[in-house]
């Protein structure tokens, strides 16, 4: 890889930077591992990006902004954005940043390393107590389920863990 | 397989598989959808309008994979067929009981139940299949879809288990639900006319296979809860992967698309 390409593909990882989810303000699109590849030539920049869910309402919204903001990088004139399922996203693509900020919001992350099929391992994002409950796997959108925290009485949501199934 | 290598016959074929899965998903979305505010209660509400909302999705990818194919714009695709160009089966089209969403619904929560867990039951063992198929962006598909999915079956699976055992009323509900779902189950479990050359292309799994499949789960959770399996599901009302409906599929197209239809260009 050039320097000037190299560079430029800096310039438009610090853009994507930018991306929030339109559901979770305070995450980014490269927070949540979404970004497959960046692949710029010229002026022009080809992004493969992985949708969370399927059914994800936001995702023309996330495709407009990551649009918007490589679009105003220096020397780049278009940005193409392709959604692709392979490989697919799972919550264990969800950064170490990202796993705070999540928790920030007052979302819990999910279990690192979940094996589809196995008991959740969550921690209240208040307290950090593991006396929890779950009260209903599905929340307010399709990633998120609400748990009740037994230890300091609150209910939260966490982050639906997603795993490979091989 | 990609786009590029597949010959006419399986084309046509994978086409027609396509429908299938995306009508499935499709109908039984809007059906579910239709009970937005009238589930029992509001944990629920917010779970089912989820999974209706998952399942729309899942619609999508298959309609999305359809327009790839050449069939026309995937919400084109969706919106603007005439009912005898529908390839769900015909159990998944039916109404949710007497009344619409707007006027009197009494709609039966038994008959959801099970038609919904009946149906994540197949829907799963089809994605185990599909996730192995040998046209790659079908099992690319499928893969992202099984991840969400998982959870739709657990939750209907709650609800199958428990209502089966719990009160004499619910019960009483539940067996005559499993008996009208019944009459035209085998439509789901079925792969319609182009059968042959869609297993022959290895683009999912034989239908004999997986019926087995879901004749002995379904069979041992009944055992489970104390029910008698009875016998293979049929095909009373015809075989919707012909394009043979009923009423209810024109009820629901048309609400369907009257949104749509009041601009199709816009984003829905
Ligand atoms: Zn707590």
């Amino acid at each position: 890889m050039s320097e000037l390409k190299s560079s430029m593909t800096e310039s438009v990882m610090d853009a994507l930077g930018d991306v929030k989810d339109p559901e979770i303000a305070s995450v980014s699109i490269l927070d949540l591992g979404m970004v497959h590849e960046v692949d710029v030539t010229d002026d022009k920049v080809r992004i493969s990006v992985l949708p969370t869910f399927s059914g994800c309402p936001a995702l023309h919204i996330i495709e407009r902004d990551i649009k918007k903001a490589v679009e105003n990088v220096e020397g780049i004139t278009s940005a193409e954005v392709k959604f692709v399922f392979t490989p697919s996203w799972t919550t264990d693509r969800i950064t170490p940043e990202g796993r705070e900020r999540l928790k920030e919001f007052g979302i819990s992350p999910p279990p690192a390393n979940h094996v589809m099929g196995e008991p959740w391992e969550i921690d209240c994002p208040y307290c950090g107590s593991t006396y929890v409950t779950m009260e209903n796997i599905f929340g307010p959108t399709a990633c998120r389920s609400i748990l009740y925290c037994k230890s300091c009485k609150n209910p939260f949501e966490a982050m639906k863990p997603v795993a490979d199934m091989g | 397989m990609t786009q590029e290598t597949l010959k006419p016959q399986e084309k046509k074929a994978l086409i027609e598989l396509l429908y299938q899965l995306a009508d499935d998903d499709f109908l039984l979305a809007f059906r579910g959808s239709e009970w937005l505010g009238l589930a029992p209660h509001i944990e629920e509400d917010v779970a089912f309008s989820s999974i209706s909302q998952d399942m729309m999705g899942h619609a999508n990818l298959y309609y999305n994979l359809l327009e790839i194919l050449g069939e026309g714009e995937a919400d084109r695709i969706a919106h603007l067929r005439s009912p005898n160009q529908f390839r769900n089966a015909i159990i998944l089209e039916e109404v949710n009981g007497p009344g619409t969403y707007l006027k009197e619904p009494d709609y039966d929560w038994a008959f959801t139940v099970v038609r919904n867990y009946f149906y994540a039951v197949h829907k799963h063992i089809r994605l185990d299949s599909l996730r192995h198929s040998s046209y790659e962006p079908l099992a690319e598909a499928a893969r992202k879809i099984m991840t969400e999915q998982y959870y739709h079956l657990m939750h209907w699976e709650i609800w199958f288990k428990q209502l089966m055992t719990s009160t004499d009323e619910a019960t009483l509900r539940m067996t005559a639900a499993i008996q009208k779902v019944w009459k035209d189950f085998g439509g789901v479990l079925t792969l319609g006319p182009y059968y042959e050359d869609i297993v022959k292309a290895n683009f999912i799994d034989d239908e004999n296979v997986m019926k087995k499949r879901w004749n002995n789960k379904i069979e041992a959770v009944l055992k489970e809860v104390g029910a008698s399996y009875p016998g293979e599901p049929r095909m009373e009302r015809g075989n919707g992967r012909n394009g043979v409906h009923t009423e209810d599929l024109k009820q629901a197209t048309s609400t369907l698309s009257e949104v749509y239809a009041t601009n199709p260009a816009t984003g829905w």
